[in-house]
């Protein structure tokens, strides 16, 4: 079974945003890792393809070429990556980069593609449908749970109440929750292996996707206006002296909650 | 361009339309001269009346859509309306689990883009806003495109308030078949009980994280949610971590609310936290740590152990 995860390198969610003010987009200049929410992704890939001859295979679309989040992931075990890096994607909203990534993994023929339910940066959550109704796949987003019977995918999926089991035949796209699994860490040796696995690196036009179809102009969307929020003005800060909870009782009296 | 057609997608459950879809009729009415509303379901007919009470005329009713996810049905079947003519300026659509789906599956259909984590909407011809970086700075966005044009709107960004509308048309709008991609299937479905108010429309919350140790401590926040007539929430660190179910998790991934008062316990108040929080009237924090940034955005800070403050806090509540 050929398992497609699905993974963004973006900038260091431990370093404070900042938007370009040329462009206003998000500013992808500095180094770029594997999102956290893709881990769990990469992880189920290899546990749902570890037998002989199936493969993880990572597809990832990102600036200047960048590999450092890719080889995080192939470090984890996945066999091989696509990355398509062009000058013409920079500034690609949700639907472009939904269309890229479905050509990049058309190329895979995988059985199932794994994405996260929401990127860290961008946090749109319109890419699973959006690559699957490009592919022409059934999808399940919110996956807590997958197994694999025969030729279908069994999910349990996130609902308000609680959750569902839904299944559908592969190929199918399934977009999977932090927590899922628990993602396993690199060993010395996968980092080294790492370094020598294939990383294909494609532009929009080898895929046959149209450059006014991407980047900022197929976008279609602009940002206009940029302010800062006011800040909620911090209260009173008071060290517990075993009067913490009195103090609690009052200001919820004062609320009249109490 | 203004925005005068406004279909809103409601979703409706056994107990009537979602309280997010009442917020986004109440906009629609607000910046639309013509507001319908798209559902699905076994029994539509049943919840017009309120859907036409928030604002719609008119309800486009896609019928069951049996056992199938509703994303490639529902979305299906706006586009053969759209194809067919009938199109809205502008769709809002619930930042929800199938809100989400129906969004991506028809910004390709029609091939239209979508502005997501919308909170909120100008009557400009459709500029919308947006919080990032934790809610520390607004962005106005627009399409420069052609409609119609999608937005996914985010809970809590408008209070649903009725507006005395008639009893809407219903007009039937059945899916078109949608072949591969519509071969999801719904085997079980499983609910996990709750006590006391809904965390979304809960007046008070009471919050716990990490801090709390372990899951058995979360029991403290129950009682604490209880005595308050509120109900409790969680981080999402403690829901990853399986000691509460998902549906508890305040954030960016989880539920934003508003309570009038919000008592966050071990909670450290990281941006994806505070973004689903800090719309709350009052806030009260206790950490141990006088560092911990959900004192920046705390009325109450209380630096103490939550094995102490929490507990006396049940007590003195329970005495009074
Ligand atoms: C703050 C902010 C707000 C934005 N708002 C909008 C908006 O309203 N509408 C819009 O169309 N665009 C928006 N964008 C742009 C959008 O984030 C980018 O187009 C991005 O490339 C894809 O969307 P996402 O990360 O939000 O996708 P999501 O749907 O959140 O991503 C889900 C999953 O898809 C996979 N995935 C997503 N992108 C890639 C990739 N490049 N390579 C590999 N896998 C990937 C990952 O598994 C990811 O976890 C916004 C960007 C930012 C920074
Ligand atoms: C894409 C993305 C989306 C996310 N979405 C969400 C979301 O929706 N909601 C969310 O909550 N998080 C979200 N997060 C996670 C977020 O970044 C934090 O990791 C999480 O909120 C931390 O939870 P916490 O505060 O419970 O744990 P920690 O950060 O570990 O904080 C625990 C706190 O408890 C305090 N403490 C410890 N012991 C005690 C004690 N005895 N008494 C008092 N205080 C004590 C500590 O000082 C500390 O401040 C998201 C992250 C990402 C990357």
């Amino acid at each position: 079974m050929n398992v497609v995860v699905c993974v963004k390198q973006i900038p260091d969610p431990a370093a404070p945003g900042a938007l370009d003010p040329s462009t206003n987009t998000l500013d992808r200049s500095g180094k770029l890792i594997l999102d956290d929410s893709d881990a769990y992704g990469v992880e189920m890939g290899l546990q749902l393809a570890a037998g002989d001859g199936d493969e993880v295979i990572l597809v990832s679309m990102a600036p200047n070429g960048e590999t450092s989040g890719l080889r995080t992931a192939l470090a984890m075990g996945a066999a091989r990556a696509i990355l398509v890096s062009d000058d013409a994607l920079g500034g690609s909203d949700a639907l472009g980069t939904a269309k890229v990534l479905a050509a990049a993994i058309k190329r895979a023929e995988p059985d199932l593609v794994l994405t996260a339910t929401e990127s860290t940066d961008g946090y749109t959550g319109t890419i699973p449908a959006q690559v699957a109704e490009f592919l022409g796949l059934p999808s399940i987003t919110f996956a807590k749970k997958i197994a694999i019977d025969g030729g279908a995918v069994k999910v349990e999926r996130q609902t308000e109440a609680g959750f569902d089991e839904v299944e559908c035949p592969l190929p199918a796209v399934v977009s999977v929750t932090a927590g899922v699994v628990e993602p396993r860490y690199p060993s010395f040796k996968g980092i080294m292996a790492a370094k020598s696995k294939p990383v294909d690196v494609l532009s929009a036009s080898d895929l046959g996707v149209g450059t006014d179809q991407v980047g900022a102009t197929g976008a279609r969307q602009e940002i206009t206006d940029v302010s800062k929020v006011e800040e909620r003005g911090g209260g009173e800060i008071v060290v517990d002296e075993g009067d913490g909870a009195d103090r609690v009782l009052a200001f919820l009296q004062e609320l009249k909650v109490i | 361009m203004s925005l005068d057609t406004i279909w809103v997608l409601a979703e409706v459950g056994e107990s009537g339309p979602s309280t997010l879809s009442l917020e986004l009729l109440t906009e629609a009415r607000k910046i639309g001269s013509s507001v319908a509303a798209v559902t699905w379901g076994p029994n539509t007919a049943e919840h017009a009346v309120a859907l036409g009470e928030y604002g719609a005329a008119k309800v486009y009713d896609v019928g069951d859509v049996g056992e199938t996810l509703p994303g490639v049905p529902v979305a299906a079947a706006i586009a053969a309306l759209v194809e067919g003519g009938d199109k809205p300026d502008a769709l809002l659509i619930p930042a929800s689990y199938d809100g989400r789906d129906v969004a991506g599956r028809l910004s390709v259909r029609l091939d239209r883009p979508v502005l997501t984590n919308v909170v909120g909407l100008s009557d400009d011809g459709g500029s919308s806003q947006h919080m990032l970086f934790g809610g520390t700075t607004a962005v106005t966005a627009r399409f420069t495109g052609e409609g119609p044009f999608i937005y996914v709107v985010r809970a809590k960004s408008f209070a649903a308030e009725p507006g005395g509308g008639a009893t809407p048309e219903v007009v039937s709008a059945p899916a078109p078949d949608a072949g591969a991609s519509g071969a999801t299937k719904v085997t079980a479905r499983h609910v996990e009980e709750r006590s006391g108010p809904k965390l979304d429309e809960a007046s008070v919350i009471v919050s716990g994280g990490r801090g709390l140790g372990s899951a058995e401590k979360y029991e403290m926040i129950e009682e604490l949610a209880n005595l308050l007539h509120g109900a409790a929430g969680a981080s999402r660190a403690i829901v990853d971590a399986g000691w509460v179910p998902y549906a508890r998790q305040v954030g960016q991934t989880g539920k934003t609310v508003k309570p009038n008062l919000y008592i966050a316990c071990g909670i450290s108040g990281a941006t994806q936290h505070l973004v689903g929080m800090k719309g709350s009237k009052h806030i009260v924090a206790i950490n141990k740590d006088q560092d911990a940034p959900i004192f920046s955005v705390a009325d109450l800070g209380i630096v103490g152990d939550v094995h102490k403050v929490v507990p006396a806090l049940i007590e003195k509540l329970k005495g009074s």
